[in-house]
């Protein structure tokens, strides 16, 4: 399915108020010509996948530096799996220990960007991840 | 040829260096893009009077500080903010901690205890003793301070929504040690303003809000003495992005609306206004920091004598904690965190901080490891008992460009609380999501700066190089949450819960009436009331407030 623009849900999972990352990446994405939804903090995977159907989007971004994204994550993908939605590009960013990265990559979340990412980096990986779908 | 004005030399020296080569940006400036010049000479502070801008150290302003000796009497306090898994993990690391020769406690929560949720919530899947303890009821507090006595340390409080049922249970805690309510040294954080601007951890509506924040001020002018009742936080702003001007802007701006508030509520400034304190950043622009902490000493000591009238001297002196910058920490090459650390801890001593965090280098990880945290103790050590800094108060004042900068940041930050006066006060701003969406045009701005080079950050955006995974991070148990809950339903089986109900429904009466709210919170947690428990009470009364989302 061509459409102009992607379309972007970023969302919090979880208690975790640190939002800081998370609304950079919302302007730059925004900024590049993306259409951003932005859910605000304090979001169940539930919500998380609610919107994301609502809002048909392409990407789910989720920001996390809580240190639950082992438990919030999974939910999340397999929500998405449910409502039909495996084809999302599902990406994270936050405090994410290296150590996890093969376990969330292995559950679904193609990309991870750690502190000290790059906006353009994001935008690239977007980019190049829908072109290959 | 000497200049007899820095005119004169700009136009004939500096002229004909600069001639030869360009500099090295065309531009140099503070955080909040204020342009320094080359140099500052005595030009700069024309107007500068020393009685009136700066003063001797313990005396209005208090520019140079709020005790006449500063260091030289005793250290500021080392105080590292800790908390992960259960209480008796947290115990340990806190006994390690002491031993160490930490002078202080601070206690980090982990989010469901900051947002009113126990353990087996829904809501805390996931997050139980992940950012923090995870604290439920009186119990856990009984562990978390086993072997401790209270008498004999100070501690501190990250704790906002939640804090009457916090500061309750230590109260209580201290009760059953033997040490009376008086005899407790402390501050609970209790600044819910800037937990809507940029943390997140609010539970209820503005309003009943800062009625349980000001109950907090009555109740322990009667009861707890020597409680700090308060720190009004810039530290989060900071770390959400702002400049160093907006930080104490918004700060200043917030602490004017508690102390409005308590005196809307009938209160005295003078009876409460000494026991609020103030809890900043230090970010790793070193001058602009320091001069920062001076700038605002200085304003919030004016605040208080004209604006609200306060005549004790206490009730004008800004005290304040200080941590080092959280944002500024790299996952790349992380030991360099080390050194950004001693040097954002160094301006915080030279700006005249009360007590200090030093974060740990492996913090944009993990919590700290017991290693990572030895270090960012042992960075304060070295600062206190090796450099000599600590030997003379204020060592930088009437340097022409902190005096300088300490002006421009204090006229800054006064004209972000005119604006926010003009908006209706803190909480009005807040409604319309003013702050926040400074701050959010700032972090963006500081973003755009490192992606373009024009910023720069070692390991990150230049000098780039391979760096050795680090090990040894820490891991919060995964078995936490589960023994966490067992806990509590332990609790609730072993407690007498008519007594329990008794006392939430005296707390809802309260909490619909104008009473000071502490007592009946202290009764519920005495009668083994869970933390949550106490919330939905206060929920179902005071309703919950949804994010000032603006964006």
């Amino acid at each position: 399915m061509a459409r102009n623009r992607i379309r972007v849900l970023l969302a919090k999972p979880g208690l975790d108020g640190h939002d800081r990352g998370a609304k950079v990446v919302a302007r730059a994405l925004r900024d590049a010509g993306m259409e951003v939804i932005y859910t605000g903090i304090r979001q169940t995977p539930d919500m998380i996948v609610e919107a994301a159907i609502q809002e048909d989007v392409d990407v789910i971004g989720l920001s996390i530096l809580s240190g639950a994204h082992l438990e919030l994550f999974p939910p999340v993908i397999e929500g998405l799996r449910e409502r039909g939605r495996e084809d999302a590009l599902v990406i994270a960013g936050g405090i994410i220990p290296e150590d996890d990265v093969p376990t969330l990559q292995q559950m679904g979340v193609r990309g991870i960007f750690g502190p000290g990412t790059s906006t353009e980096d994001i935008i690239s990986f977007i980019r190049k991840q829908l072109a290959a779908a | 040829m000497d200049s007899s004005s820095k005119q004169e030399w700009r136009e004939t020296t500096l002229a004909s260096t600069l001639k030869r080569a360009a500099e090295r940006q065309e531009k140099f400036e503070t955080s909040s893009g204020l342009e320094i010049e080359p140099v500052y000479a005595p030009e700069d502070l024309a107007g500068f009077d020393y009685t009136r801008d700066s003063g001797y150290p313990g005396e209005y302003p208090f520019t140079r500080g709020v005790q006449a000796n500063m260091y030289r009497g005793r250290l500021w306090t080392i105080r590292q903010y800790a908390g992960f898994g259960t209480a008796e993990e947290t115990n340990q690391r806190y006994r390690y901690l002491l031993d160490q020769g930490q002078t202080g406690l601070s206690i980090a929560f982990d989010l469901p205890t900051q947002i009113g949720y126990d353990s087996d919530h829904l809501l805390a899947k996931g997050e139980v003793g992940k950012v923090g303890v995870a604290i439920d009821s009186l119990r856990d507090m009984e562990v978390l301070f086993r072997g401790i006595p209270l008498d004999k340390v100070s501690t501190s409080m990250t704790i906002n929504a939640t804090a009457p049922v916090l500061l309750a249970m230590y109260i209580a805690l201290g009760k059953r040690q033997g040490v009376e309510p008086a005899g407790l040294n402390g501050t609970t954080q209790n600044d819910v303003l800037k937990e809507y601007i940029a943390r997140g951890t609010y539970i209820f509506p503005p309003r009943p809000s800062m009625r349980l924040t000001t109950d907090i001020f009555a109740y322990c002018a009667q009861q707890v003495p020597r409680w700090n009742t308060i720190s009004i936080s810039g530290y989060h702003i900071r770390e959400a992005g702002s400049t160093a001007a907006q930080e104490i802007g918004f700060t200043l701006a917030n602490g004017i609306a508690y102390v409005q508030a308590a005196i809307n509520g009938g209160l005295a400034v003078d009876t409460f206004a000494p026991r609020l304190s103030f809890f900043f950043n230090s970010h790793v622009n070193f001058f602009e920091e320091v001069a920062k902490f001076r700038a605002a000493r200085r304003l919030w000591a004016k605040i208080m004598k004209e604006r609200f009238a306060a005549r004790e001297p206490r009730s004008w002196m800004l005290r304040f904690h200080t941590q080092t910058a959280g944002c500024s920490l790299t996952a790349q090459q992380p030991h360099n965190n080390i050194v950004r650390t001693a040097l954002e801890a160094l301006a915080a001593t030279l700006g005249g901080t009360q007590s200090l965090h030093t974060n740990s280098f492996d913090e944009a990880y993990a919590p700290p490891s017991e290693q990572a945290v030895t270090i960012a103790v042992r960075t304060q050590q070295i600062m206190g008992y090796e450099s000599g800094i600590a030997d003379v108060v204020d060592p930088l004042g009437g340097s022409y460009y902190i005096e300088s900068l300490t002006d421009s940041l204090e006229k800054e930050a006064g004209q972000y609380i005119t604006a926010i006066d003009g908006l209706g006060g803190a909480v009005a701003a807040i409604e319309q999501g003013y702050q926040q969406k400074e701050i959010q045009d700032s972090s963006y701005r500081y973003q755009k700066q490192i992606e373009s080079g024009k910023r720069t950050v070692v390991g990150v955006n230049d000098f780039v190089s391979p760096y050795p995974k680090i090990t040894g991070l820490l891991r919060v148990n995964p078995e936490a949450e589960q023994k966490q809950r067992e806990r509590t339903a332990q609790v609730r089986k072993e407690r007498d819960n008519s007594h329990v109900n008794q006392s939430l429904e005296r707390l809802e009466d309260v909490a619909r009436g104008t009473d000071n709210a502490m007592p009946a919170v202290l009764e519920c947690v005495e009668s083994y009331a869970t933390l949550g428990e106490i919330c939905d009470v206060l929920r179902k009364v005071f309703t919950t407030q949804k994010e000032f989302l603006v964006f």
